[in-house]
């Protein structure tokens, strides 16, 4: 690999430039017309405007990032997150036009992306799942039966959905039929697929996934992260490891998640998200993600392992080259996910000019963003500026040291979650592990009112 | 009357790929009726006319940039 196209933008194309230049490989930005000013058009080599700033018409277009990638001539290209980062169509088309594509085979990314396949897969390799129906219902079916069997209340989900999108809440049976029309609907019209499951509803979980990495021979686990501080489904608040899991449910997802990579040959670093239920202490598969996760940085702070090197190295066609036994976690880790929203006003967008971006240092302090002071931040992308990652060795440590950096950052011209992260990591809840995956909702005074 | 964008973002005149659009030039509409969607950062807010009349014409095309204040479409 001696240049990489990155079809990313913001904070993550500045982290995967990074361990690049690091490696010695030469970086290709695509960037929308919004863009092309942009911190990470800054920092590549190269930058190449690939279309208007509607991302369907620029980061979402596979003639467009291709395109761009045969111009430049890149060798390799890496999809980050979100975006093209999931579709095996563009990865198929990546391997066609003779590229490497750093990421896991299109294969593994359609498994994992048909979320009624990947619970077949997680069921076939012995990763604990919840009760629910095994493939996607059919029009034959008999859901009110199997509905009845799996208890109420009970999530319908969406087959092609993920990420949080694509659920419905059933409690009162009366409303199944109905419920199970309406997110048919919504799935065909959001996912151009109307494949829907059933899934029992755990009412107080926390949210645990698992960080593996694999050759298709050779497989690791990374140890695990808990990400329960959550809003709308949207995670805020990482921390690694997960805290107070018992020993054995631990081992069980972290040995289960290897053998569902192994099972399913996969290449690349991947997720196993799982809900923890605090009160039974069950974990249960939710999906697997087939790419870097926003949250990679805190198993990076306890490993020391750099994980976009380790992509791109086993992309680049070489081994592993570690076993479970080379892996060692030390300390704690806690992630902030910094956004350009006003808390205080429902989470309103808020785009506009950074007039001052003053980040965090010191001691086990790591502060990842795709902005710097004067840039701007488009209305049309994702709200997440940057991350703050805090490393101590120990939880109440890394807790003292996050609002300590949090106290230290400032920035100025926009709204951001900053104050709101500082107030939830000083909660009670917080230092005792008693948060949830609705915890911000239900406790309105965090948020501030409506105005 | 106009019918004016409170946000910045891109501006869609169909719910979704492969839907109809929400109104076409021409159409007559009523007060409250959602004639389109303006994105910002992945959230989708409906964009209604104040009052009833007919939409005469689009000034922001499917897809298009509006900023505060721009007008999306002419009414009468």
């Amino acid at each position: 690999m001696k240049k990489l196209l990155i079809a990313n933008r913001g904070e993550i194309a500045v982290r995967i430039i990074r361990t690049a230049r690091e490696l010695g490989i030469t970086t290709v930005a695509v960037v929308s017309e919004a863009d092309k000013a942009s911190y990470a058009a800054d920092l590549a080599d190269e930058a190449i405007v690939i279309g208007p700033a509607p991302a369907g018409l620029s980061y979402l277009s596979h003639e467009a990032v291709l395109k761009a990638a045969a111009d430049s001539g890149a060798d390799a290209v890496h999809p980050g997150y979100g975006f093209l980062s999931e579709n095996a169509e563009f990865a198929r088309k990546v391997i066609a036009a003779g590229l490497t594509w750093v990421g896991p085979s299109p294969a593994s990314i359609e498994l994992m992306g048909d979320k009624s396949r990947a619970r077949r897969a997680a069921i076939d390799a012995g990763v604990p799942t919840l009760p629910g129906t095994e493939t996607a219902l059919q029009d034959s079916d008999d859901i009110e039966a199997i509905a009845a069997f799996i208890g109420y209340p009970l999530v319908v989900k969406a087959s092609a959905g993920g990420g949080g999108r694509g659920i419905r809440l059933v409690v009162n049976p009366d409303e199944l039929v109905a419920t199970v029309d309406i997110a048919q609907a919504e799935a065909l019209a959001a996912f151009d697929s109307s494949d829907v499951y059933f899934e029992k509803f755990v009412s107080r979980a926390r949210h645990v996934e698992v960080q593996i990495l694999g050759d298709g021979a050779n497989f690791v686990h990374l140890g695990d992260r808990d990400c329960s501080m959550q809003r709308r489904q949207q995670k805020i608040l990482e921390e690694a490891p997960a805290p107070g899991l018992p020993d054995e449910v631990r081992q069980r997802m972290r040995d289960s998640s290897l053998e569902l990579a192994r099972k399913a040959h996969y290449v690349g670093v991947g997720t196993i998200e799982f809900l923890y239920d605090p009160e039974t202490h069950e974990a249960a598969f939710i999906e697997m993600n087939t790419r870097i996760q926003v949250e990679h940085t805190i198993t990076e702070a306890i490993t020391g392992i750099d994980l976009v090197r380790e992509q791109l190295r086993i992309a680049s066609g070489e081994k592993l080259g570690l076993t479970q036994e080379d892996v060692h976690f030390t300390g704690h880790a806690l992630e902030f996910r910094i956004n350009a929203e006003d808390p205080d006003n429902n989470f309103m967008p808020s785009p506009g000019i950074i007039k001052a971006l003053t980040l965090p240092g010191g001691v086990g302090v790591r502060s990842d963003f795709g902005f710097v002071a004067g840039k701007s931040v488009a209305p049309f992308y994702d709200s997440l500026l940057g991350k703050i990652i805090v490393w101590a060795p120990t939880r109440d440590i890394a807790i003292a040291r996050a609002e300590r950096a949090l106290d230290e950052t400032d920035i100025e011209g926009i709204k951001t979650t900053v104050g709101l992260l500082r107030r939830l990591v000083s909660l009670a809840d917080f230092a005792e592990v008693n948060h949830h995956t609705k915890y911000i909702e239900t406790a309105v005074d965090l948020i501030g009112v409506a105005k | 009357m106009d019918i004016i964008s409170p946000l910045p973002g891109i501006f869609y005149r169909k719910p979704g790929p492969g839907k109809d659009p929400y109104v076409t030039e021409g159409e007559s509409i009523i007060a409250g009726q959602t004639i389109g969607l303006v994105e910002i950062m992945k959230q989708f807010s409906e964009v209604r006319a104040d009052v009833a009349g007919v939409l005469v014409r689009f000034e922001i095309e499917d897809f298009g940039i509006v900023n505060p204040g721009d007008v999306i479409a002419v009414t009468s």
